[in-house]
């Protein structure tokens, strides 16, 4: 949406900035480390496998979210309407569960498809700015959701019981069962950024459009695809979402939205496009997920815990672009 | 598009249009709904013109606050979340206040609103953050301080503070909430428009490297179309105060949103250095008038955010195939 300002600075060669820019997951992931050994301190006795296991299956539906993002901001661009996406995905699929499971997630996911596309038909091809285009669209998937919940007072939404299994249980001591649908889906991502084709166009799009279409690169296809798989994996993240909670409601995802971006942003994925991966990414959405269990653990009231949660994000995201930019 | 209407027109007339499509076209985006809603409600009297007035003073406020921060390249995501601190603030210390004490807090809130603004252009300017990013992080940790402030609605002001919005003058047909929304729009974006700061936001929006070379301050500039932002989000505060007589704390979420709806319908392009604040303003109107509308027709107006949704999407689309259809020319 806008470059950085201009200014005079001296390429980072080496010291802290050039690790961190070269080695972000390794210096994340450290972070990481930091943030569980002072809960740790600060609540002797709390780490230990079953805690591990709850954080994963918290930072699971954050992670497939910010999976899409991750796509989206590679490219430039960047995705507001992920929860509206996420929650309507969910109410949908819990309005439809008494068609069974295969529809009822179909239908879930469908909507992710259908936002998503409409997303990419205005960016890819009406070349609409992203932040405009799905600020709209969330406010129409949220519109739309509105009036639909008020049709279907009658028979409310049900949530099946295999996507509560798969949003908040653990199978084989402790392995939480959203992570076998985050896994294999962070598998595909980092591969697939790294060595398909569509993948490397992701990089060459955000890095250079002009170059990407005089080279013969389809840039439309490729944006209103990746707008379209955004779709789908916030459709997917809120299916997991109300697994965990167990009811559909208006506002389900909503507290997603922030993380979403801040989990790219800190895993060191530039939002102008080109650079960077899910792995970070990955890391962030732990990271943020640790955070607010440690907020949770200061058993502060819930206003002072949202500051705190904003301000270190953006203590993070400074940090991050200050030592590496 | 232009050529068949402007015929008629002289060149003169011709010229202001293109130069300036959204104070024509905006006004008349307006009378077309007023119309619409007169006919689809013949009863329509002064009585809804007041509350369409008040319904809209504090939704025209963040739009200009919007306006200010985009026209200079920016996004600020976090306006709802300013605006619902400074209701919080002005209702919570106004409920004992007589009428002077309540317009000396006015000040103070002002002065608090542009205070807040400074803090969210320090942090933009100073982390190199993409604004989006840090405006959605301080509108998260805003609408933390507003539930810090007033833990649910409640609060109040004098009678005579809430009658400055709920009010009119003279005649029925003048809410005061008009004349406020006029009145503060004038007096904080006319000395900035005329002045060098104005040339400088445009210049800045319109193309930063090319006003950095031509030796403005481009990051000074930024944080200046923040603070006058939070000045502009403090006056919506303080309207939302009048219109409801409350503080709510979670109040902003609406505010952030149709603000940028505001913006776009107004005419601001998104890209910054384009527009002027009051297609933005009268879009505040035209987008309150929508759910009236809804719910004089019968209509659940919860469609009024997918009209919303709608209306921003077009916009903003028929704005991109213009281009590009121009661009094959």
């Amino acid at each position: 949406m806008s470059t950085a300002a201009p200014r005079t600075r001296l390429i980072p060669g080496g010291g802290f900035g050039s690790l961190l820019r070269s080695q972000t997951v390794v210096v994340l992931i450290a972070l990481l480390i930091l943030f569980v050994v002072g809960i740790e301190i600060g609540r002797p006795g709390t780490v230990n496998s079953v805690w591990v296991s709850n954080m994963i299956l918290f930072a699971a539906p954050l992670g497939i979210i910010a999976a899409g993002q991750t796509l989206v901001m590679l490219t430039g661009g960047i995705d507001l309407s992920v929860s509206a996406i996420a929650t309507a995905s969910a109410y949908i699929m819990a309005t439809h569960s008494e068609g069974g499971a295969v529809w009822a997630v179909l239908a879930g996911l469908a909507v992710g498809a259908v936002v998503g596309f409409v997303n990419g038909i205005g960016i890819a091809l009406l070349r609409v700015q992203p932040l405009v285009m799905t600020l709209g669209t969330g406010l129409m998937t949220q519109g739309i959701l509105i009036v639909y919940s008020q049709k279907m007072l009658s028979h409310g939404p049900r949530v099946p019981e295999f996507i509560i299994a798969l949003g908040s249980s653990k199978i084989l001591g402790g392995i939480p069962v959203d992570l076998l649908l985050w896994a294999p889906l962070a598998a595909v991502m980092i591969l697939g950024l790294r060595y398909t084709g569509f993948g490397r166009l992701l990089y060459a799009v955000g890095d250079n459009r002009g170059a990407c279409e005089l080279a013969g690169v389809r840039v439309s296809q490729v944006l209103l695809t990746n707008y379209v798989l955004c779709g789908l994996f916030a459709a997917a993240a809120g299916l997991v979402v109300v697994g965990g909670t167990g009811t559909a409601d208006m506002t389900l995802a909503d507290v997603y939205l922030l993380p979403s971006v801040a989990a790219v942003i800190i895993g060191g994925t530039s939002i102008f496009g080109g650079r960077g991966n899910y792995s970070g990414s990955i890391v962030g959405a732990l990271i943020l997920t640790v955070l607010n269990s440690l907020l949770t653990l200061l058993d502060a009231p819930e206003p002072i815990r949202q500051i705190l949660y904003g301000a270190i994000i953006l203590i993070l995201a400074t940090a991050y672009t200050r030592l590496t930019d | 598009m232009d050529a068949p209407t402007a015929v008629a027109f002289t060149p003169k007339t011709r010229r202001f249009v293109m130069r300036y499509p959204a104070l024509v076209g905006m006004p008349a985006l307006l009378i077309a709904f007023m119309a619409v809603t007169v006919i689809i409600h013949p009863d329509y009297g002064s009585f809804d013109f007041q509350s369409l007035a008040m319904g809209a003073m504090p939704l025209a406020f963040a739009a200009a606050a919007q306006t200010v921060v985009v026209v200079a390249g920016g996004i600020d995501l976090s306006i709802g979340s300013v605006m619902a601190v400074m209701n919080v603030l002005a209702a919570s210390t106004m409920e004992e206040a007589t009428f002077g004490q309540s317009l000396l807090l006015s000040l103070a809130i002002l002065v608090a609103g542009a205070l807040v603004g400074a803090i969210n252009g320090f942090i933009v300017v100073f982390s190199r953050v993409p604004d989006v990013v840090v405006t959605l992080t301080t509108g998260f940790v805003w609408g933390g301080v507003a539930l810090l402030i007033l833990e649910k609605p409640g609060g109040g002001a004098p009678d005579d503070f809430l009658a400055l919005g709920q009010g009119t003058l003279f005649t029925d047909w003048l809410p005061t909430a008009l004349i406020l929304v006029i009145i503060a729009v004038a007096v904080i974006w006319i000395p900035v428009k005329r002045t060098r700061l104005g040339l400088l936001l445009y210049a800045i929006g319109s193309d930063r490297i090319a006003a950095f070379r031509s030796g403005v301050n481009v990051e000074r500039t930024r944080f200046v179309s923040y603070v006058v932002g939070g000045l502009f989000s403090a006056v919506g505060g303080l309207g939302l105060t009048m219109t409801t007589g409350i503080g709510s704390p979670l109040a902003g979420v609406y505010y952030t949103l149709s603000g940028v709806a505001a913006v776009v319908i107004g005419g601001v392009s998104l890209a910054g250095g384009r527009g002027g604040i009051v297609g933005p303003v009268i879009a505040a109107y035209v987008l309150t008038l929508i759910p009236t509308d809804l719910i004089f027709l019968n209509i659940d107006p919860n469609f009024g955010q997918v009209i919303q949704g709608t209306l921003i999407v077009f916009v903003v689309m028929i704005g991109g195939l213009v281009a590009v259809l121009r661009a094959r020319k």
